[in-house]
């Protein structure tokens, strides 16, 4: 028995070592979107190798995020559906966006080339609506002359998982289709009209590359690593454009950050003749009084690292929008109004 | 450890006095630590109804018993309805225990009563790993091998060879998502836990009875059927339940594969959601009544898990009384 419990006394003790020697290094704690997680996942495992500064990314959404966050159980929460002022003052948080980054619909319809298809605003609704039920409806093929659309099915592919990326979507189509406004709405989960449901981006990705004739959405970089077929839609200003960096980039350039109270911007339906029309922002929330100053500062670092050159890189081969450097500036004045410890300002 | 260098017969002759109080005192030692355990699992049992009341209480008093009966699922309108979930889950486990439960009879029966010895211990050794693989594996199988298999060969089978497509069962398009296959991987998941404890009981029945009524000119039907079986009838129902269990609260492998969607719907070919899968895909995004209806979907699987282990005793003890006295 006793030899037991001298056993026991020992592993215990070795344990407390093991943590303790962890503790000698600064590690900061945040959870949310899973949007920018691929993102998110290469900028923290970059900053350990360069500073030593261990951060802790858990992407469980961005609903768990904001209750993490209001729980206090991480440092900083990250969502795709930026809060609302009156939120955010509620609980003494302050946000602003990290990057920005594509919606694209993906199609898999046999005998068409990828990124051929072509989709009007009211057309993407109808088919997501069950208005449409075939590939060959003369509203399809009336604004794809040149393609052949065989006589199929469309299997309407969706996040069955609550999402953000669920959240812009529907942003977008609210705002351009009155009945998808007035029948399924804006939301992170919506009471689809037709379709299946895939687990997150990989499972609606590999759902459109199973299921054929049918229709999806992914974050871009989902659909660019896949290989998946994308279609061009017709943005604000009438004109059809691809998805890619160039009609992320531009979308992103003409959003009024100015006139955002808490940095509250929604990017769908951007004007601009080579804009794209559903981009999402991202954002990171912290608190405003923050308890510990090593740690503020150390986490303050990291998102001023993240908007420097090489963040912006990394972003960038990932087919994310890295914020632009106007916004950043205003960012960072915001930093130094809102995050302090004990009175004083965590930000150099 | 005091015992331990010290000979046998040494410590039986000097020590019994003392040992004597030191087993009482042992022995109410060790009886207050195992009862604290047993009435642990009461507690955590306890807790679990207690705290999902609690937390599904909002969701309780503004949807009220229409939650059971609605098949209604709007997050954006904050109206929900439990029905089409508890579908979801009765339509798969019942596809599932149709298939698993003969076939891991079979199976057993095969394994005890007819396979060479080395053949039934390498199969049987199978259906034990088969057992032990977690259930994202399943899920994995599921969605990029079996959902195209459903979609190209088992559909088309159904609808169009079998000329099935004027039942209901089998309308619209197979896409390979859907109840169906979600039932079938199910079938899949239990059957090794099924059989396993049928092969055991099977092997449990006193060899003395099988040949007495080998000896009386039974065949080997007769003799499963009249002896084996109600032998083992308790025990075969305890596997039968174990399956159902396992069926009905099963999360990954019908998340990927039954489609997810919230509606009521005749076709097995038709996506559908089950209470478990519901719950992992809604809970990280969840927040106010959202989650305190998740929460009372989870008070609906405990309350349903429930009813089948109170089902499963009140049977067993029915078993025990018709069959107990005939051999």
């Amino acid at each position: 028995m006793k030899r037991k419990i001298f056993l026991l006394s020992g592993l215990a003790s070795i344990l407390t070592a093991a943590v303790a020697t962890n503790g000698a290094e600064t590690t900061i704690n945040g959870a949310g979107a899973t949007f920018p997680a691929p993102v998110y996942s290469s900028w923290t495992y970059r900053y350990k190798e360069k500073t030593g500064t261990r951060i802790n990314y858990q992407a469980v959404g961005s609903g768990a995020g904001i209750a993490q966050i209001k729980a206090k159980t991480v440092d900083f929460g990250a969502s795709d559906e930026p809060l609302k002022k009156e939120e955010l003052d509620k609980y003494g948080m302050t946000q602003f966006p990290m990057l920005m980054g594509g919606v694209v619909p993906v199609v898999n319809i046999p005998g068409v080339a990828s990124g051929k298809l072509q989709l009007t605003p009211k057309v993407l609704a109808d088919i997501f609506l069950g208005k449409i039920k075939k590939w060959d409806d003369a509203a399809i093929t009336s604004i794809n002359s040149g393609l052949k659309l065989p006589s199929m099915p469309i299997t309407v592919v969706y996040r069955s998982d609550g999402s953000g990326t669920t959240w812009i979507f529907t942003n977008y189509l609210s705002k351009i289709s009155e009945d998808w406004a007035k029948g399924p709405g804006n939301g992170k989960s919506v009471k689809w009209p037709v379709g299946v449901g895939g687990q997150k981006n990989p499972g609606v990705a590999n759902n459109v590359q199973k299921i054929s004739g049918s229709i999806g959405y992914v974050e871009y970089t989902y659909a660019f690593e896949g290989k998946l077929s994308c279609a061009a839609l017709q943005n604000k200003a009438g004109k059809f454009v691809a998805p890619g960096i160039e009609s992320f980039i531009s979308a992103g350039a003409n959003a009024d950050w100015k006139n955002a109270p808490g940095f509250y911007m929604v990017l769908t339906d951007q004007p601009g003749e080579k804009s794209w029309p559903i981009l999402g922002v991202t954002y990171i929330l912290v608190y405003k009084e923050q308890k510990d100053t090593v740690k503020s500062r150390e986490m303050m670092k990291y998102f001023n690292w993240c908007y420097t050159d090489e963040g912006s890189k990394t972003a960038s081969t990932l087919n994310y929008v890295p914020i632009p450097e106007n916004v950043v500036k205003m960012i960072k004045d915001s930093w130094k109004n809102n995050v302090k410890c004990d009175g004083k300002s965590v930000t150099e | 450890m005091r015992g331990v260098y010290r000979p046998v017969f040494y410590e039986n002759k000097k020590m019994k006095q003392k040992k004597k109080q030191d087993k009482s005192a042992a022995d109410r030692i060790f009886y207050i630590t195992t009862m604290f355990c047993a009435f642990l699992v009461l507690v955590i049992m306890c807790g679990f109804f207690v705290q999902l009341f609690i937390h599904s209480f909002p969701a309780i008093k503004k949807f009220g018993f229409t939650f059971l009966v609605s098949g209604e699922w709007d997050p954006v309108r904050n109206i929900y309805g439990a029905a089409s979930a508890i579908y979801g889950t009765a339509i798969t486990t019942i596809i599932a225990m149709a298939i698993a439960v003969p076939l891991s009879f079979l199976i057993a029966l095969f394994l005890v009563e007819m396979a060479h010895p080395v053949l039934s211990r390498i199969i049987g050794q199978a259906i034990e790993l088969l057992a032990a693989i977690p259930s994202i594996i399943y899920g994995m199988w599921g969605l990029f091998v079996f959902v195209p298999f459903m979609q190209n060969y088992v559909g088309p089978f159904l609808a169009d060879t079998l000329k099935l497509k004027w039942l209901p069962l089998f309308q619209g398009p197979c896409t390979g998502f859907g109840l169906l296959t979600a039932g079938i991987v199910l079938a899949f998941m239990v059957l090794p836990f099924i059989s396993a404890v049928m092969r055991d009981v099977f092997k449990m029945v006193p060899p003395v009875l099988k040949e007495s009524a080998y000896g009386c000119g039974a065949t080997t039907w007769e003799v499963t059927f009249d002896v084996t079986m109600k032998y083992g009838m308790q025990g075969l129902l305890g596997a039968v339940f174990l399956g159902l269990g396992r069926a009905v609260g099963e999360t990954m492998a019908v998340l990927f594969i039954i489609g997810n969607t919230p509606r009521i719907s005749a076709s097995l070919f038709e996506s559908g959601t089950t209470i478990s899968a519901t719950l992992a895909n809604n809970f990280a995004e969840s927040s106010g009544v959202f989650q305190s209806v998740l929460l009372e979907l989870g008070l609906v699987l405990l309350a349903i898990t429930f009813l089948i282990q109170i089902a499963a005793q009140f049977w067993l003890n029915m078993v025990r009384r018709k069959f107990g006295g005939n051999i």
